[in-house]
C-alpha cells in the first residue's frame, strides 16, 4: 500500500468516526420511515451524503414522485458541484479521467474540508484511502442504526447528534483565527445562514446552504481576493 | 413505485452532481474573483451549515451550546479533528445528565 493511501487514511479516521455516529442516526430514521436494514445500508453506499439521505427517506416514505425526487437531491447536493469545481484545481497529473471517474463518488462536505486543507496536490492514492475509511464508518453506522437503534439511551444519541458539527468547527477555525478574510467569509456566512432560519423560512435547508455560502464567498472575493498563485507558493 | 427505483435515482442524481465538475474541468482558472471564491467556499458553506443547526443538534439548547463553546474553545487551541468533535459531544451529554 502506498505511504500516500495510508496518509489518505489516517486522515479519513476522525470523518469515519464521526460518520460513524452521525449514519446510526440515519439508520433509525430509515427503518422508522418504513425500510429494511439492507435498503439503508444500500443508500448509504451508493449516496454517501447526509442532508440528502434522510429527505430521500422522507420522499420514499410519503411515496413521492420521481421528479421531486431529482429536484429535492440536486437542490440539497449542489454544493458537491462546488466543492468538485473547486478541488479540480488542486489535483495532481495523476489524476486521469479514470480516477476522476471514481474519486468525484466521494466528494462530501468532510472530504472536501480536509482535501482542501492540503497544502500539496491531490493524489488518487490520497483521496481513496481517505473515501475507503470514510465510507466503511458512514455504512457500518447505518447497518448498526438500522438493526440496534432501539437498545441505545436517548442520551447518547441526542449528544451524538452534535459531532459533525464538532467536526465542521474544527475545520473552520483554525484557518480563521489565522486569516481575517476567513473569519469575516465565515461570519457572513453564519448570518446569512440564521437570516434564513428565522426569517426567511420559505426556502428549504439545502438552497439555502448554497445561497448563505455563494454570498459570503462572492463578498470575500470582492473584499478580499487572494494574492495571485506565484505570490502564493 | 419500487423502492430500488427511488434509491436508483438519489444514487445517480447525488453522483453527477459530484462527477460533472470534478470530470471535465481541466483548465486552471485564471480569474482572482473566482479563485477567491473558491478558496472561501468551504468556509462559507461549512459555517452556513454548521450555524444555527449546531443549536438543534441535540436534545435542548442548552447541552448543545455547551458543545459548541467546548468546539470551538479546543478548535482554537488548535486540537486534532475527532479531539474537537469528542469535547463537543462529550459537553452536551455530561449537560444532558445534569440537566435532565
Amino acid at each position: 500500500m502506498s505511504s500516500k493511501f495510508l496518509r489518505g487514511m489516517a486522515h479519513g479516521l476522525p470523518i469515519g468516526l464521526g460518520y460513524l455516529s452521525v449514519s446510526f442516526g440515519f439508520g433509525i430514521l430509515a427503518v422508522r420511515s418504513g425500510l429494511s436494514w439492507f435498503q439503508a445500508g444500500m443508500i448509504s453506499l451508493t449516496n454517501l451524503t447526509s442532508a440528502g439521505q434522510a429527505a430521500g427517506v422522507d420522499i420514499i416514505a410519503a411515496a413521492g414522485t420521481i421528479l421531486e425526487m431529482v429536484l429535492v437531491q440536486l437542490t440539497i447536493n449542489l454544493r458537491y458541484s462546488l466543492m468538485a469545481l473547486s478541488l479540480s484545481q488542486k489535483l495532481d497529473p495523476k489524476f486521469t479521467t479514470g480516477h476522476r471517474l471514481l474519486a468525484s463518488y466521494g466528494i462530501t462536505d468532510e472530504i472536501f474540508a480536509v482535501c482542501s486543507a492540503q497544502k500539496e496536490l491531490l493524489s488518487p492514492a490520497y483521496m481513496y484511502g481517505m473515501i475507503l475509511v470514510a465510507t466503511i464508518g458512514w455504512v457500518t453506522g447505518t447497518l448498526l442504526g438500522a438493526t440496534a437503534g432501539a437498545i441505545v439511551p436517548a442520551r447518547v444519541s441526542a449528544a451524538l447528534g452534535i459531532l459533525l458539527y464538532g467536526m465542521f468547527i474544527a475545520i473552520i477555525v483554525p484557518p480563521a483565527k489565522k486569516d481575517k478574510s476567513v473569519l469575516a467569509v465565515v461570519i457572513a456566512a453564519a448570518l446569512f445562514s440564521l437570516l434564513f432560519k428565522y426569517v426567511f423560512t420559505a426556502v428549504s435547508g439545502g438552497f439555502a446552504i448554497i445561497i448563505c455560502a455563494v454570498c459570503a464567498s462572492a463578498l470575500g472575493a470582492v473584499f478580499f481576493p487572494v494574492k495571485d498563485e506565484e505570490e502564493q507558493s | 413505485m419500487s423502492i430500488a427505483v427511488y434509491i436508483a435515482v438519489m444514487a445517480g442524481v447525488t453522483y453527477l452532481i459530484r462527477m460533472i465538475p470534478f470530470t471535465f474541468f481541466r483548465k486552471k482558472i485564471k480569474s482572482r474573483f473566482i479563485r477567491s471564491f473558491l478558496h472561501y467556499i468551504p468556509y462559507a458553506v461549512l459555517s452556513a451549515m454548521t450555524f444555527p443547526a449546531i443549536f438543534y443538534s441535540t436534545d435542548n439548547f442548552i447541552s448543545a451550546a455547551v458543545g459548541t463553546v467546548a468546539a470551538l474553545a479546543l478548535a482554537y487551541l488548535g486540537l486534532p479533528l475527532i479531539a474537537v468533535a469528542g469535547a463537543a459531544s462529550l459537553g452536551a451529554f455530561i449537560t444532558l445528565l445534569i440537566t435532565k
